[in-house]
């Protein structure tokens, strides 16, 4: 029988493809300088020469996209690498060992994953400073929780199983356990969390850019963009249009992406 | 009885230990209060007298009890760049995001409940099948964008609003509102888009089971099965679901007052974290804390009261 077509991951993967493709060439070339200025072509239209037409300053917008989308890529994949990490050390041990430990560092975690995380990262940003790098930091320190606590529940699920007292009985220490036998079969939910992470990352990246705090100028960052382009909404909509559609794509695709390789996965066990 | 009153107690540990949190992070930054307060007049010595003014040399713990007692009364503390008491910096900021968010929240219900039962009872035909598609789309686009396309369509093209034209609340309650409709519809597209998702599959669930079945047998038509028998049932995920979003939407509106240019707490947060203004910063983020936990506290006893059978484990 012929398998139905999963939408999803075709289209998903063929959106996501082509931005990683644009994104690629972006950080080795760009069709004009992104930060070069030109003040001929202040907030010139779509033309041949400019795909996406210039902002205010008269730089080109398809090279700033390209560059910003590149950003926004690398402190997304920056804050799901820190929230992935830590909240994957606090998830195991807390889920492995439980205790007191456990219950104490769960209701603070409760708490801070009750909070909306660019509040929190807004916290963290007031006590680092604004910043590229700062940014990453504090969007990684928000996403700890919702990763500890996805990582805790399922060590607990899995620390009584079978196979784990047999790898108890023959003598394997608690570490080898955990990230072993246990981490292996945390994969598919970890995966799922990481996607789901990375487009709220892009989101909050671009929402943390726009309020200015997060990348600086001169580079270029798509949320960065935006925030610039408002001024100029009615003379050069598209200033806003562009950026604000890479956005788009950029996390459309890997939400329909996750969704597809969680279809695929279903239709695999069914 | 019970149920509320180990509620109540779980309630006001949090309250404390976050502001603790909160508190202690702001305490172990680097960076002196009283030498920034004082700036070029800094002199070893006025610097000295101003931390013990300002009961900085005390001990953390002290420290936050001071603070703590202050805080129930209703000092929120001195803002550093503008030399007044924070309560009345915030005091009328408060409302105005509130009234944005409550707003953002009430068209988040108005659209996706009754886009979500359409969906379940027509799925599969077009208009499902479409109104999916335009979904995914949606929860794609960041509110702030979102915010920008609205004044872009409304505001320049079509004239129904003017941005930037906010009215404050004092002068006239009716053209304030009227001002945060567009603004708390760019917060609750998002957020409606994954509750039509919820309550469509959530209503398809329960449609399987077999009390609807009985309930079909018995010679229900339609109608009355998804009325009178599912919908109770299925908006019980989607109760959940909306209390996680309201804490969603108050940092939403944080971001949005910005599009719109609405005077908030978004802006007075954002203006204090760029002077480093920490009494202010530190005031605001534990009120929206407070605010977060009480609206999470208010949906366990709703859902108490929607679903009889949950217990407090």
């Amino acid at each position: 029988m012929k398998r139905k077509k999963n939408k999803n991951l075709i289209l998903g993967g063929t959106i996501t493809g082509i931005m990683l493709c644009l994104i690629a060439v972006g950080f080795f070339w760009t069709p004009y300088d992104p930060e070069a200025m030109d003040s001929a072509n202040k907030l010139a239209g779509v033309s041949f020469s400019h795909l996406m037409g210039c902002d205010n300053f008269g730089r080109d917008i398809f090279s700033r996209v390209l560059k910003g989308s590149g950003t926004t890529l690398l402190v997304a994949l920056g804050t799901v690498a820190i929230g992935a990490f830590f909240g994957l050390l606090i998830g195991a041990f807390t889920g492995y060992f439980g205790g007191i430990a456990d219950e104490i560092l769960m209701r603070i975690n409760d708490v801070l994953f009750a909070f909306p995380s660019i509040l929190l990262a807004l916290v963290v940003i007031s006590l680092l400073g604004s910043g590229t790098y700062n940014v990453i930091v504090a969007l990684g320190i928000a996403f700890i929780p919702s990763f500890a606590r996805i990582v805790r529940s399922e060590f607990l699920r899995c620390r009584d199983m079978d196979y784990i007292r047999s790898a108890r009985l023959m003598g394997a220490k608690s570490l080898r356990i955990m990230f072993v036998h246990i981490l292996p079969n945390t994969v598919p939910v970890l995966l799922s969390a990481v996607m789901i992470g990375f487009n709220n990352a892009v989101l909050a990246e671009a929402g943390m850019s726009y309020l200015g705090i997060g990348v600086q100028p001169p580079d270029a960052s798509l949320g960065r963009m935006l925030s610039e382009a408002q001024t100029y909404l009615f003379s050069a909509p598209g200033y806003a249009v562009f950026p604000g559609i890479a956005l788009i794509l950029l996390v459309l695709g890997f939400s329909m992406l996750a969704e597809g390789i969680r279809e695929q996965s279903e239709a695999g066990q069914g | 009885m019970k149920y509320v009153a180990k509620k109540l107690a779980g309630l006001i540990a949090t309250l404390a230990v976050v502001s603790f949190l909160v508190f202690a992070a702001f305490a172990v930054i680097p960076g002196d209060p009283a030498t920034s307060m004082l700036g070029t007049q800094a002199t070893p010595e006025k610097v000295e007298a101003l931390r013990e003014e300002m009961g900085l040399n005390d001990p953390l713990m002290e420290r936050f009890g001071s603070w703590a007692l202050h805080f129930i009364q209703g000092d929120l503390g001195t803002s550093y760049s503008y030399q007044m008491p924070v309560s009345s910096m915030i005091g009328e900021k408060i409302p105005v995001t509130l009234a944005l968010t409550a707003m953002a929240f009430l068209m988040m219900v108005a659209i996706a409940v009754p886009a979500g039962i359409f969906c379940a009872r027509h799925a599969g035909g077009f208009l499902d099948r479409s109104i999916t598609v335009v979904n995914q789309v949606i929860m794609a686009i960041p509110p702030f964008f979102s915010g920008i396309l609205i004044t872009l369509l409304f505001g320049l093209i079509l004239h129904w609003f003017t941005p930037g034209g906010y009215v404050s609340y004092t002068q006239s309650a009716g053209r304030f509102l009227g001002y945060l409709i567009f603004p708390a519809l760019a917060i609750s597209l998002p957020k409606a888009a994954m509750a039509v998702k919820l309550l469509r599959s959530s209503v398809l669930e329960e449609m399987k089971l077999d009390y609807v079945r009985t309930a079909y047998s018995r010679g229900n038509r339609t109608k009355s099965v998804l009325y009178r028998h599912v919908l109770k049932n299925a908006l019980i995920p989607v109760v959940t679901f909306l209390g996680m979003t309201l804490a969603d939407m108050v940092a939403g509106s944080i971001i949005i007052e910005q599009v719109f240019n609405i005077p908030g707490l978004g802006r007075i947060l954002l203006t204090s974290i760029s002077n480093r203004d920490y009494p202010v910063v530190q005031a605001i983020i534990v009120c929206i804390a407070f605010l977060v936990i009480f609206v999470n506290f208010a949906v366990d006893l709703i859902y108490k009261l929607v679903d009889p059978r949950i217990t407090l484990d």
